[in-house]
């Protein structure tokens, strides 16, 4: 079973929404979709399942076009799961589940499957309260009670409207664990609107990001949520990471209080030496380059979060000729260098340097709490505001202080 | 099962409660006549249609002439006959009973399609007239009272024929490319009702001596009451509320929004069309036969709702059966007092008292 949108534009009150949109789903699959408010996520969640007609392309499933099948076909194929809906009226949650069977009941006469709601039930974990009235649960109730409603459709392709909206952290992992089982089951496919990008790349087997209406790519997390196309997307600073925990990438947002500093700036760091100079120049918004830094060390991860450009070399080996003549290049390109204190003496950091126009030296042996560097950093940049006017050959601080002149 | 046990229980009991106020208020009236007496007349009014004549006769249309029009002639048996005095029968088969009856029956219209119109604008302040039913009625019946010249069919049909054509009107008013969105349909309804009140006003002050008329038909009426008024408005009703009661498993999925039902696979805009359309027309055959009866429409699904819950294959029948009992029981006080009052007044004068106590403790919200 594949659920399959082609070239799909959709139109809402003379405004287009979609434009060009294609994905693919098969047996099994997760796929997220994200992307910021407004972007059409939910509109193409709604395209999918035949409550929109889009104006072109068209939305397979197994070859069959949903929006010309009939509503009850529709819904034994595609079953969807609303972001919230009117559960005013006090049904229980038998009640509300057993409409999850609509399609399947004929209008006179009892259930051909009359265990399915009970097994709907049982999988969203909702049988407990099966005789609660809907309007006395909480919000991580409601949603497996709507998640129960869709499985009783027992429809191959699942589609979810921002699942974890509104949950706290522990709902949300429990609903995405849920989701995440049922995509395993044979034989479905499982489509998630997702605004939390951690738990959309923790939990897709693929990620659709959406921007604008548009598809800006889609693919495996790790190769769609990087800097630029979050940026991209999102119009927002964010730092790309893995999570040590789990492997996956995680997405952090930064305050927008992005600087002007137009600035090339390269970085001589190593180890752990540079990272709050990394923090502090991504802020002031100037462009960075940085290394040589170990493979895996908190500099290099600190630096493709922000994604700037990074010579590496193996952890534990001093930089070889290469390394040190990419990152003589990077320094001959730069504004300005920045030397980590602390990393003055490793690898060919003393060489580089010299052959800088002009550099400074931050935090040589001074404390490096977080704090403690903010106050040092923020003078960094004032440093090399002053740099630029006019150009010194070495202004050296340590201590904490910055030298300005 | 255990919801189909539930179902059967409150339907069975309270159509029970139908058949015992029914029966109640036969005793009551000038002459008094006890329980057991009127259950035997009761039973031996009962009759079954045993022969049908169809004939053709002609309806004179302004400005088209005769109109060929087929008739149908119903000859009924009586299959039972106990043995009651005759007069005691008279007054119980061919005064109370068709009052009572008709009663019964315009009550479970009106709650049936109050029912599902509630449902159906998921709003609790929903009634069968929301859009335009009764206000058409009202134009129709005033009109063919004051200016039988202009409307030559009689007040009933009058009233009916107004009705669909304002449930109509509002519905080709709020349609747009084959989608009639609710809210669209519910500012509509109050806007044509507005205009037809309008109307109805202006027929009301130029209708000289049939005022007085005109108004008890607005009041709501079922002191004129005979077997004939039963025989058009029952099968209307009885088929109305089956087709409806066949939606009720549409009409619950429906509560959960129009876009969430179509995804749970069902057409919604047919849906809608079948749901308008048949609950305007068992409106207006109670309508044109009894006038504007507020709030058994809007009271009783209400009150029925907190009882059974929301799932509207228990509603309603319930609500049928219940809104029968409420308007049997409400006639029974508008006649039985020293001077016969329009039962719309009771109607009102009970319910909206009763409507304020459930705003007051806070049931309401609940719906």
């Amino acid at each position: 079973m594949t659920l399959d949108v082609r070239d799909v534009d959709v139109e809402l009150g003379g405004t287009q929404i979609l434009d060009a949109v294609s994905a693919a789903v098969g047996d099994g699959r997760l796929v997220g979709v994200v992307g910021p408010n407004g972007a059409g996520k939910s509109t193409l969640l709604r395209a999918m399942n035949g409550v929109v007609e889009p104006v072109a392309g068209s939305v397979l499933v197994d070859d069959e076009a949903v929006h010309e099948l009939p509503s009850k076909a529709a819904s034994r194929r595609i079953a969807s799961v609303p972001q919230d809906t009117s559960l005013g009226f006090e049904f229980t949650v038998r009640e509300t589940v057993e409409m999850g069977r609509h399609a399947h009941v004929p209008r006179f006469g009892s259930d051909p499957d009359p265990e399915a709601v009970e097994r709907a039930m049982e999988r969203a974990e909702v049988a407990q309260f099966a005789d609660r009235e809907v309007t006395s649960l909480s919000g991580g109730e409601k949603q497996r009670v709507l998640l129960a409603r869709a499985l009783a459709q027992q429809a191959p392709v699942l589609l979810l409207d921002e699942p974890t909206a509104s949950l706290d952290v522990n709902h949300q992992v429990r609903t995405l664990e849920l989701v995440r089982g049922l995509a395993d089951d044979a034989d479905r496919a499982v489509v998630a609107a997702i605004h939390d990008l951690d738990l959309a790349a923790r939990y897709c087997d693929e990620l659709v990001l959406v921007a604008d209406g548009r598809v800006l790519d889609s693919g495996r997390p790790e190769d769609v949520l990087t800097p630029e196309q979050v940026r991209e997307a999102f119009d927002a600073r964010v730092a790309v990471g893995t999570d040590p925990a789990t492997g996956d990438p995680t997405v952090t947002p930064l305050p927008d209080t992005e600087g002007d500093l137009a600035e090339r700036v390269h970085v001589l760091g190593g180890g752990d030496a540079a990272t709050p100079i990394l923090r502090e120049l991504a802020d002031a918004g100037a462009t960075v380059t940085v290394g040589p830094v170990s493979e895996g060390s908190l500099d290099h991860e600190t630096a493709t979060r922000f994604g700037f450009e990074a010579v590496t070399v193996p952890p534990f080996s001093t930089p070889d000729d290469a390394a040190v003549s990419r990152a003589r290049d990077l320094v001959g390109a730069a504004d300005a260098v920045v030397v980590a204190g602390d990393a003055v003496s490793w690898g060919a950091n003393e060489t580089l340097r010299d052959a800088a126009d002009a550099a400074v030296v931050v935090g040589d042996a001074g404390p490096r709490t977080v704090a403690g560097a903010r106050v040092e950093l923020v003078s960094l940049v004032d440093a090399l505001a002053a740099l630029d006017v006019e150009p010194e050959p070495f202004a050296v601080a340590d201590g904490g202080n910055v030298a300005d002149d | 099962m255990r919801a189909y046990t539930r179902a059967s229980a409150w339907t069975v009991g309270t159509f029970l409660a139908l058949v015992a106020v029914m029966l109640t208020s036969a005793t009551i009236g000038p002459v008094d006549i006890p329980l057991d007496r009127v259950a035997l007349a009761a039973l031996d009014a009962f009759a079954v249609p045993s022969a049908a004549t169809f004939y053709v006769t002609s309806v004179v249309f302004p400005a088209i002439g005769d109109v060929p029009w087929l008739a149908v002639d119903l000859a009924y048996t009586s299959p039972l006959d106990f043995a009651v005095p005759d007069q005691q029968q008279l007054i119980v088969g061919e005064i109370r009973l068709p009052r009572i009856v008709l009663g019964a029956v315009v009550g479970a219209a009106l709650a049936v399609a109050g029912t599902v119109m509630q449902g159906f604008f998921r709003n609790p302040m929903a009634d069968p007239s929301i859009i335009g039913v009764s206000s058409g009625a009202a134009v129709g019946a005033v009109t063919a009272i004051a200016f039988p010249l202009l409307l030559p069919f009689g007040i009933q049909v009058s009233a009916f024929a107004g009705a669909l054509v304002a449930a109509f009107g509002v519905y080709l008013l709020a349609t747009d490319g084959g989608r009639t969105p609710v809210a669209t349909l519910l500012l509509a309804g109050v806007a044509v009702q507005t205009f037809l009140g309008a109307i109805t006003s202006y027929v009301i002050v130029h209708s000289g001596d049939s005022i007085r008329e005109a108004m008890y038909w607005l009041m709501g009426h079922l002191h004129l009451a005979n077997w004939a008024d039963v025989e058009l408005t029952l099968p209307i009703v009885v088929v109305g509320s089956i087709v409806l009661l066949a939606y009720a498993r549409d009409l619950n999925v429906l509560l959960a929004g129009e876009e969430d039902a179509h995804t749970l696979g069902v057409e919604v805009e047919r849906t809608k069309q079948v749901l308008l359309a048949v609950s305007s027309v068992v409106t207006a055959a109670a309508v044109s036969v009894a006038g504007v009866i507020g709030f058994v429409g809007l009271i009783v699904p209400h009150v029925m709702r907190l009882l059974v819950g929301p799932d509207h294959r228990i509603l309603l029948p319930t609500s049928a059966f219940a809104g029968g009992a409420f308007l049997v029981a409400a006639d029974t006080f508008a006649r039985a007092g020293p001077a016969e009052l329009p039962v719309g007044i009771v109607t009102a004068f009970v319910g909206a008292p009763f409507f304020l106590y459930l705003l007051r403790n806070r049931e309401v919200h609940a719906l």
